[in-house]
């Protein structure tokens, strides 16, 4: 859609109109592309980025087109992807990063993702096909650069990623390419990657490339068992607690990082996937309330009553999971529905803390 | 709780309190028996959920608009006005009902669809979504039919249970019941500020106002859309659209009002105290439901327009499970009732309307007997075999 029908649709007339659902619910009717306010996105095409690892996950990059609602990305954000899974009919939403250099409204973005064995929807985005539609929010994160590749500076930029944590690092290169003048990056970068092993290299060939240009961009990388070493960084980058840097990647690496940087240097950003919490299926473990900041030794009540005995005052109704008064997300851990015994181990699921009580360690956004 | 008594074969047999019938006659063992088999079929029917509830409800949206649509657009042809006004009522009893009501109890928030979320749906009337959970998901699904508590009761307005106390005002019970019928959407906006609680000192003006702010936006809205910029959007058949739009939120008032009194106050059905409800178990609450409630039969459409509200009973035990599915469990809800012999009170749309009329009527006038109706527990020399 154009800009014009965009706004028009996005229009205080239009919402009025369209009270109290929003014009979305209707166009969407029509064709799947148009929205005024939603972002959805199709797949374009699909790029397996490693097929010759063996015993590692498959890899690929999909080329998504947004509706006309998207509104860009900067290099460095990740994407909330929501589809729903054959057979299941429950949409699930998993964040993403965006690996394509930074978008403009209504851009085609790519996204790099790895098909983890727990990870449902990872595999199913992998295995998709051309013309699949998927929900998008707008991008989101503030691991993002701060400054335009536009205008060279004499900044030194540090960039370190571990395995998958490649993907928003690869963003900022690449956008760093595209918009530096003469395809330079116009500052220095040095630019730090641990992988597994050498075919489980996603975008070698651009890596090499990049590492070869004459481009200002200096590339390390790192296969096997190398770890991150404060010792390595020194050697390359003297002066590195001073120096802008960007860090992706698995909770252990970051945590090498943080600590070679000093705890709450501003000039360290990272990013980081936790690792999936796995419940020891047994009573016991802790309970954490992130929003409120408690957490206690899990004994095995209901989230609403252990909750209520810290001494929180989270809303409830029918204390008896009918009336979804008691709504919260919870964000990692195993539960168990104690009306029917169901456990369930999904990250950011929706559960009444009414008629739910963890099972080993648990966090709840409360 | 009252005395237990034995059949004749020696059984043990329901906990009775002699002359009044609402109160449970099964012992506590059975109640607690109960509420397992029920618990089994609430569990086997959520295991169940999938693609074809997705499927059913994603439809049922899809016709709403269709008929939306087409309703607004038909008020361009001035003698289509009935048509549009038809297509209109419809969509709106299908957006209320089986979309809106089903879909803010949260029985598709398994789906993770934001547009069917219980905590993000609002639907097309007056009332705002968020209220309306309140007093309805948690004050009337809790409580259900518990006299003092459940709000429901007559809405405040009407007396519809002869333990309500009489008085001169409710002379006029018919006509209020008549009023609350052509102006139901407006009604259940206001029943959420408990006027009649505020008088009684009972809720202060504080909680008031945090109530009636979402009201008035939400009736602003409203009325912005069917009485102003859609006749207007019309041009010169203003007036005729106008009117076309209220008549059809009047049509899904009257019906509304009509399968949701069909469904707590038709004859045979039972009213609690708080006392009896004191410290309930599950089993007990699933009782409370099921004597509290009252089936309409029909066809397949009929269903469907009433939101599955016709199966009232099945909504009362399972109110969080998606409604297309208690026709399927009213088959075992049934067998249930007869095995426990507790009366399962459903009938067709007409009789149960009778029954509700005539209470209306009759209880407009002070109570001069107590019982008039017929008792809702299983009769007293019924055998009740368990297990
Ligand atoms: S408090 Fe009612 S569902 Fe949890």
């Amino acid at each position: 859609m154009g800009t014009i029908t965009t706004k028009l649709l996005g229009s205080k007339a239009v919402a009025a109109l369209t009270s109290p659902h929003g014009v979305d619910r209707y166009l969407e009717m029509f064709n799947p592309m148009w929205a005024a306010t939603e972002v959805r996105a199709r797949v374009v095409s699909i790029h397996r980025e490693n097929p010759d690892a063996v015993g590692s996950a498959p890899v690929a990059t999909l080329t998504l087109q947004p509706t006309s609602t998207w509104r860009g990305h900067r290099a460095g954000q990740y994407v909330q992807v929501g589809v729903e899974l054959p057979g299941s009919a429950r949409r699930m939403t998993r964040c993403f990063s965006i690996s394509s250099a930074a978008s403009l409204p209504g851009e085609r973005i790519t996204l790099t993702i790895r098909a983890n064995d727990e990870g449902q929807v990872s595999k199913f985005l992998v295995n998709a096909q051309p013309g699949q539609m998927l929900h998008l929010s707008q991008a989101e994160g503030e691991f993002t650069l701060h400054e335009s590749a536009a205008t060279p500076t004499n900044n030194h930029l540090v960039m370190i990623s571990g395995g998958s944590g490649i993907t928003p690092v690869m963003a900022q290169i690449r956008t760093l390419l595209r918009d530096g003048y003469d395809g330079r990056a116009n500052r220095k970068v040095t630019f730090i990657h641990f992988a597994r092993s050498e075919q489980d290299q996603i975008f070698a060939e651009e890596l090499a490339a990049v590492a070869e240009g004459d481009n200002h961009i200096d590339v390390h990388l790192h296969y096997g068992d190398a770890t991150f070493s404060e010792f390595e960084l020194r050697r390359l980058v003297p002066d590195f607690k001073n120096t802008d840097t960007w860090a992706c990647g698995p909770g252990g690496l970051i945590e090498l990082i943080r600590a070679a940087y000093g705890e709450e240097n501003p000039r360290l950003r990272v990013e980081f996937f936790k690792p999936p919490a796995f419940s020891t299926g047994a009573a016991g473990g802790d309970v954490s309330f992130t929003r409120s900041g408690e957490s206690a030794e899990n004994t095995g009540a209901t989230l609403l009553e252990q909750a209520e005995a810290l001494g929180l005052k989270p809303e409830f109704g029918c204390r008896m999971g009918i009336c979804f008064s008691c709504v919260k997300t919870k964000t990692d851990g195993t539960v168990r529905n104690v009306l029917t015994g169901e456990e369930s181990s999904l990250p950011d699921e929706e559960v009444r803390i009414c008629v739910t009580s963890p099972v080993g360690d648990c966090s709840i956004d409360l | 709780m009252s005395n237990t008594l034995t059949t004749k074969n020696g059984k043990p047999r329901a906990t009775v309190a002699a002359s009044d019938p609402k109160i449970p006659n099964l012992t506590p063992e059975q109640l607690e028996e109960f509420g397992d088999e029920l618990d089994a079929i609430r569990q086997r029917i959520l295991a169940d959920l999938g693609e074809e509830d997705a499927a059913y409800i994603r439809k049922i949206v899809k016709r709403q608009q269709q008929f939306e649509i087409a309703g607004r657009a038909l008020f361009y042809l001035p003698p289509a006005w009935p048509l549009a006004v038809a297509a209109l009522s419809v969509s709106k009893i299908l957006e209320n009902m089986e979309i809106g009501h089903n879909v803010m109890h949260g029985q598709y928030d398994w789906m993770g669809d934001p547009k069917l979320n219980s905590r993000i749906y609002d639907w097309d009337t007056m009332a705002p979504g968020e209220n309306w959970k309140y007093g309805h998901n948690y004050i009337h699904h809790t409580y259900t039919n518990i006299l003092g508590k459940d709000r429901d009761i007559g809405y405040g307005i009407l007396r519809m249970d002869e333990d309500q106390k009489w008085r001169p005002y409710y002379l006029g019970n018919p006509l209020y019941a008549f009023l609350l019928m052509i102006f139901f959407e407006e009604g259940v906006a206001l029943h959420d500020l408990e006027v009649d609680r505020i008088k009684t000192g009972e809720r202060t003006w504080e909680e008031t106002k945090k109530v009636g702010k979402p009201i008035i936006r939400k009736v602003r809205k409203q009325v912005l859309k069917d009485y102003v910029l859609f006749p207007a959007l019309t041009g010169p058949f203003f007036l005729s659209t106008l009117a076309g739009n209220a008549v059809a939120n009047i049509v899904r008032n009257i019906w509304s009002f009509n399968i949701i009194f069909c469904g707590h106050f038709p004859a045979g059905v039972a009213t609690f105290t708080e006392e009896e409800c004191e410290n309930e178990t599950r089993g007990h609450w699933y009782y409370r439901q099921l004597l509290g409630s009252a089936n309409i039969t029909g066809g397949k459409l009929f269903h469907i327009m009433s939101g599955n509200l016709s199966h009232q009973i099945e909504h009362h035990l399972f109110p969080d499970i998606p409604a297309r599915r208690y026709p399927e469990a009213a088959v075992e809800v049934r067998a249930l009732c007869e095995k426990y012999g507790i009366e399962y009170n459903t009938g067709g749309l007409t009789k149960q309307l009778w029954t509700v009329a005539r209470k209306i009527l009759r209880l407009s006038l002070p109570t001069r007997t107590r019982n008039t109706d017929p008792a809702p527990a299983a009769p007293a020399d019924a055998d009740l075999v368990a297990a």
